[in-house]
C-alpha cells in the first residue's frame, strides 16, 4: 500500500455548451501517491456516486499517453506540472499532502466545453482534412525500399509524427493558436520524399483552414512546453517556411491557368 | 445452421487470386449508388473507408470517439509483420503463414491465414507511400526487428509508437476521402443496434453521446471494425472505453459468435498495484529482443535484483525453450511467468512480477542503443512506477490484451448476417487460439484495405436494384424503441453501486476463472456466479445525471450490461473445450511439462455460437478446420 494524499480540488463544473459554468470544491482524502491524476479523478467520482450527485466528466481513453483523449488545466497548466506528459501519465506522486489543486478544462474558443471538462476539438480533424495526407491511394505502392528514406530525414518526421492531437498546444497558447498542431502534421510530411507532390498545397490548405479557428502565432513558445510529446517549436519555423513558399508558389500557379 | 466459409478451391498458394478473380464486380459508375456503412475508426475502418471512398462508395463512418484518430489501434507499440524478407534471414509469404498457423496453435483457417501473409507486403509498400515514418537504416532503407514465435526478422516500426504512426497513415487517407466528400464522418455516436431486413443487414442505430439522441442510419452493408472483448477483464492493456457492445447487438441480431474463449494474455505488462488500478500497462514485447526474463532462484530472496549473482537467478524462458528463448509466443511465455509467481518466486512488493532485465544489452550495445530502441517505453515505465530501468530491472507480468474470439466471419469477411461484416480484432478469423506480436495491425490493414474492397463488391453487385431501406421502417422504429427502452432502463433502476463497481467485480470473476489456466469446476463456478452478478446489476446499478447529455456512466452501464452476457458465453465456450490450445488453458489437459495439450481429434473446428434469446444458452455450431499445408503437431519452441 502506497503512501496517501488529502486533497483538495476545484473542478470546473458545466453541464451543457450553452449553461453557465462553476468552480465547485470536492474534499479528496486518502489518495494513494502510486495513482494516476486520472485514477484520482475516478476514486472522487466512485464517491460523488456513492453520495448520489452527479460525477464530473472528463476526457479519457487509453490512459498510457497515447490516444491524445485525456487533457485538462491543473493549476493553470495543461496536462499539469510535469514536462512532456499527458494527464492520464500524471501520477498522484508529484503533488504533496494537503495540496489545494484547481481542474480546468481546456481554454481556447476554437474548443467549446461539451461538458464539465470535455471540450469539444473537432477544429483540428478539419486542419488535417484540409491537407494532413499524402494522396496514396490503395493499391498504387511501389515496393517501400525503392524510395530510400536518410535515417535523419525520418527521424525527424517521427519526431513531427508524434503528435497525439490533444490540443495542449492551443490550450497553453495566449493566442489560442494552433501553429504547434498544424506544423507537425506539415513537417511530418512536408519533409519525407513521399510529401514532395503536395507540399505547398498542403501548407497553405492547412494553414488557412486553421486560421479560419483558431488565433495567431507570436512565438510565446508555451506550446512546446505544455507538449506531453515535447514537439518542437522549430517545426513551426518550417512550417512558415513553407506558408510563405507557397503563397509565391500557388499564387505562380493560378497565374499559368 | 452455419453458412459455408466459402473457401475457395485449389492450391493454397493461389486461393485468394482465383477467389478476387471470381468475385463480381460493381462498375466505377455504379459505386456510387450504394452506402456502405463502417463502424469503428481503428486501421481496419479507416482503413476500408478511406478504399471504400477511393473506389466511388458512399461511405459513412461512426465513431464514439471525438476524432477517429483516438481508436486504441493507436496504443500498439511494437511493429507490424510483413514477409518482404529484406533482411535476407529467410523469410517467406509460407514462413509468415506457416509461423502464423503455428503460434495459433493450429485453431486458424489455413486459407485466410494464406491471404493475410500474402497482402502484408503490399501493406508495407502502401503505408510507406502514406508516408508513415518508418524506422530506417543509415542507407534509408527500412529496419526491422524480430518478434516472439518467429526465427526471421520480419517487423516493421516506427520507434515504439508502431500502431500511432499506422492509425494515422489511415485516418489521414481516410480524412483525405471526407474532404472530397466521400466518406462522411460522425464522430461521438456510438453504435447500439444492428438493423436487419428481410434477412440481410440494412443500418444501425446510435445514441449521441453529446445530445443523447437515438437516430437510425440506412446503409447497403455494414462493415464493423469494432475492435475486441478484452475488457471484459476490467483490467487490461485496452482502452477505458474498449467494448463488445456492437458485435454483441450483433450478435443478438443473429450474427454467430465464434471462439469467445480464446483471450490472449500478454506477458510483458506492468503488474497491478492497487485496488484503485484503471488499467494495466503494456510494455512491448519487442523488448524481449534484448531483455532477459527471469525470477531469483530463491523465493526469500531479499538481495536487490542487481546483487542477485547469475547463478542465483533462473532464466525460465531460455532454459526451458533454448532455441527461441525469451521470444516464445506470448501465451507460452504468459503461462510460464505464472507458473514461477504460482511457486513464489515473485518480485516486486506483492510478488505478482518477473524481472525484465537490459543490464546485459546495455553492457553489450550501450544505453545510447537501448534508448534508440525502446526509450519512450522505459520512459513510460519510470513515470507509472517511479523506477528507473536502465538501472532495476524492469517488473512485469501478463495482462489482457488481446482477444482472438469474435463474430464468426466466412473467408470474405461477412458474419452469418448477410451484408454484415466485421473485421480486424472484431472478427475471430486469423489467429486461431493465439495471436503472435505484431499481427493485430497487420491484420487490421489487411482487412481494411486489402479484402474487405474486394468483398464487398461481390456482394453489392447482384444488388444494384436494391434501395435504401427507410429509416421510417418498421425494423428501424422498432430498433430505436429497443435503444430507447434500455436506456430508459438504466436510468430507472435507482440502485446504489456505480457501473464501475459492477465491471470490476465481473472482470475478478473472468480473471480468476476464464483467466490464464481454466478447470471445468472453474468454469461453472464462474456461470453462476456471473449470473447472479448479472441480476445484482440490474436490479442495484445507479446511473446518475440525464439521459440527453454527455453521462460517461450511462455509456458505460450499456457496455456492461453486453460484458456480463459475453462473460457467461466465454465460460460456455471455455467448458465446451475440453482441450488446451494457444490462450485457452484447460489444466485437465496439459502435457507432462506443463506444455497446452490439444485434441485435435474432437477440436480442430472453429465454435460458432448462435443466439437464441436472452437468458437462454447459446448453440454451439461447429466448423471443421482443415490442413491442407501445414502439419498439425505439439507446439515447440525448445
Amino acid at each position: 500500500m502506497s503512501n496517501t494524499l488529502n486533497l483538495t480540488l476545484n473542478i470546473w463544473r458545466q453541464d451543457s455548451p450553452n449553461s453557465a459554468g462553476r468552480f465547485e470544491t470536492y474534499k479528496a482524502p486518502g489518495i494513494p501517491e502510486d495513482a494516476s491524476f486520472l485514477e484520482m479523478l475516478d476514486l472522487v467520482n466512485e464517491a460523488l456516486i456513492a453520495e448520489g450527485k452527479v460525477p464530473i466528466e472528463f476526457p479519457h481513453d487509453c490512459r498510457e499517453g497515447i490516444c491524445g483523449t485525456c487533457g485538462v488545466m491543473i493549476n493553470g497548466r495543461a496536462h499539469g506540472p510535469e514536462r512532456g506528459t499527458a494527464t492520464c501519465q500524471l501520477h498522484m506522486r508529484k503533488f504533496s499532502d494537503g495540496d489545494t489543486i484547481d481542474v480546468e478544462p481546456w481554454r481556447a474558443a476554437a474548443f467549446p466545453v461539451i461538458r464539465d471538462l470535455v471540450v469539444d476539438r473537432s477544429p483540428l480533424d478539419a486542419i488535417i482534412e484540409a491537407g494532413g495526407y499524402i494522396s496514396a491511394p490503395t493499391g498504387t505502392a511501389q515496393d517501400a525500399n525503392d524510395t530510400p528514406i536518410p535515417k535523419e530525414v525520418a527521424d525527424s518526421a517521427m519526431d513531427a509524427a508524434a503528435c497525439i492531437g490533444c490540443g495542449a498546444c492551443v490550450a497553453a497558447c495566449p493566442n489560442s493558436a494552433a501553429q504547434l498542431f498544424t506544423a507537425a502534421k506539415v513537417w511530418h510530411l512536408n519533409s519525407l520524399p513521399q510529401g514532395q507532390p503536395e507540399r505547398y498545397r498542403r501548407a497553405q490548405n492547412m494553414v488557412e483552414t486553421m486560421e479560419l479557428f483558431f488565433g495567431s502565432c507570436t512565438n510565446h513558445g508555451e506550446c512546446s512546453e505544455a507538449c506531453p510529446k515535447e514537439i518542437s517549436q522549430d517545426f513551426i519555423a518550417y512550417l512558415n517556411r513553407d506558408h510563405m513558399k507557397a503563397k509565391i508558389f500557388n499564387r505562380k500557379l493560378a497565374s499559368q491557368r | 445452421m452455419l453458412p459455408d466459409a466459402k473457401l475457395p478451391t485449389g492450391p493454397m498458394a493461389e486461393k485468394w487470386d482465383n477467389h478476387k478473380f471470381d468475385m463480381k464486380l460493381v462498375n466505377p459508375a455504379n459505386k456510387r449508388r450504394f452506402k456502405i456503412i463502417v463502424v469503428g475508426s481503428g486501421l481496419a475502418g479507416s482503413s476500408a473507408a478511406a478504399t471504400f471512398g477511393e473506389l466511388g462508395y458512399q461511405v459513412e463512418v461512426f465513431t464514439f470517439h471525438d476524432s477517429p484518430r483516438r481508436a486504441h489501434s493507436i496504443a500498439a507499440q511494437g511493429g507490424i509483420n510483413a514477409a518482404k524478407n529484406y533482411r535476407n534471414d529467410g523469410d517467406s509469404v509460407y514462413r509468415l503463414f506457416y509461423d502464423t498457423v503455428k503460434g495459433g496453435d493450429y485453431r486458424a483457417r489455413e486459407a485466410n491465414v494464406y491471404r493475410l501473409a500474402q497482402v502484408s507486403v503490399n501493406i508495407i509498400d502502401q503505408m510507406a507511400a502514406q508516408g508513415v515514418p518508418f524506422a530506417r537504416e543509415y542507407g534509408g532503407l527500412l529496419d526491422n526487428r524480430s518478434f516472439g514465435g518467429a526465427q526471421v526478422s520480419r517487423t516493421f516500426y516506427a520507434r515504439g509508437q508502431t500502431g500511432q504512426q499506422l492509425l494515422l497513415g489511415a485516418y489521414q487517407q481516410m480524412m483525405r476521402q471526407v474532404h472530397l466528400g466521400k466518406v462522411k464522418l460522425h464522430t461521438k455516436k456510438e453504435m447500439l443496434d444492428v438493423v436487419v431486413k428481410d434477412g440481410e443487414a440494412c443500418g444501425i442505430v446510435t445514441r449521441d453521446l453529446v445530445t443523447g439522441q437515438v437516430e437510425a442510419h440506412s446503409g447497403h452493408a455494414v462493415v464493423l471494425a469494432t475492435g475486441g472483448y478484452g475488457n471484459v477483464f476490467y483490467l487490461s492493456t485496452n482502452a477505458m472505453a474498449c467494448n463488445v457492445t456492437a458485435a454483441w447487438r450483433a450478435h443478438r441480431k443473429g450474427a454467430f459468435f465464434a471462439n469467445p474463449c480464446y483471450t490472449q494474455i500478454h506477458p510483458t505488462c506492468i503488474p497491478a498495484s492497487d485496488e484503485f488500478q484503471s488499467k494495466l500497462t503494456l510494455m512491448s514485447e519487442s523488448l524481449r529482443n534484448d531483455g532477459r526474463i527471469w525470477v531469483p532462484r530463491n523465493p526469500d530472496e531479499t538481495r536487490p535484483a542487481d546483487q542477485i549473482p547469475e547463478a542465483d537467478r533462473y532464466y525460465f524462458l531460455e532454459e526451458k525453450y533454448p532455441a527461441f528463448g525469451n521470444l516464445v509466443p506470448r501465451d507460452v511465455a504468459s503461462r510460464n511467468a505464472k507458473m514461477v509467481v504460482d511457486q513464489g518466486l515473485g518480485v516486486g512488493p506483492l510478488k505478482n512480477g518477473v524481472y525484465l532485465d537490459f543490464v546485459d544489452a546495455i553492457n553489450r550495445d550501450s544505453a545510447e542503443v537501448i534508448e534508440e530502441k525502446y526509450g519512450n517505453l522505459l520512459q513510460m515505465y519510470e513515470r507509472i512506477t517511479g523506477e528507473d530501468p536502465y538501472k532495476t530491472p524492469m517488473r512485469i507480468y501478463p495482462a489482457t490484451h488481446y482477444t482472438m474470439g469474435g463474430l464468426w466471419v466466412d473467408y470474405n469477411l461477412m458474419t452469418t448476417i448477410p451484408g454484415l461484416y466485421a473485421a480486424g480484432e472484431a472478427n475471430f478469423s486469423d489467429h486461431g487460439a493465439n495471436r503472435l506480436g505484431a499481427s493485430a495491425l497487420m491484420q487490421g490493414l489487411a482487412d481494411g484495405y486489402f479484402v474487405l474492397p474486394y468483398t464487398i463488391g461481390d456482394y453489392l453487385a447482384p444488388r444494384l436494384q436494391k434501395k435504401l431501406v427507410d429509416t421510417s421502417d418498421e425494423v428501424f422504429t422498432t430498433a430505436v424503441a429497443g435503444v430507447q427502452d434500455q436506456t430508459a432502463r438504466f436510468m430507472s433502476i435507482g440502485g446504489t453501486r456505480s457501473p464501475d463497481h459492477f465491471h470490476r467485480e465481473l472482470g475478478k470473476l473472468v480473471w480468476d476463472y476464464i483467466g490464464m489456466a481454466r478447470n471445468a469446476t472453474g468454469l461453472e463456478k464462474a456461470i453462476s456466479e456471473i449470473k447472479a452478478l448479472k441480476d445484482e446489476f440490474w436490479a442495484d446499478l445507479r446511473v446518475l445525471g440525464t439521459a440527453d447529455s454527455l453521462n460517461s456512466s450511462l455509456e458505460k452501464a450499456g457496455r456492461i450490461a453486453d460484458f456480463f452476457e459475453l462473460a457467461e458465453l466465454m465460460a460456455r465456450d471455455a467448458l465446451d473445450r475440453r482441450e488446451s490450445c494457444g490462450g485457452h488453458f484447460r489444466e485437465e489437459s496439459q502435457t507432462e511439462d506443463n506444455e497446452a495439450l490439444r485434441d485435435d481429434e474432437n477440436f480442430a473446428h472453429v465454435s460458432a455460437w448462435e443466439w437464441n434469446g436472452t437468458d437462454q444458452p447459446q448453440t454451439k455450431h461447429a466448423e471443421q478446420l482443415v490442413f491442407e499445408e501445414v502439419h498439425l503437431t505439439q507446439r515447440s519452441y525448445k
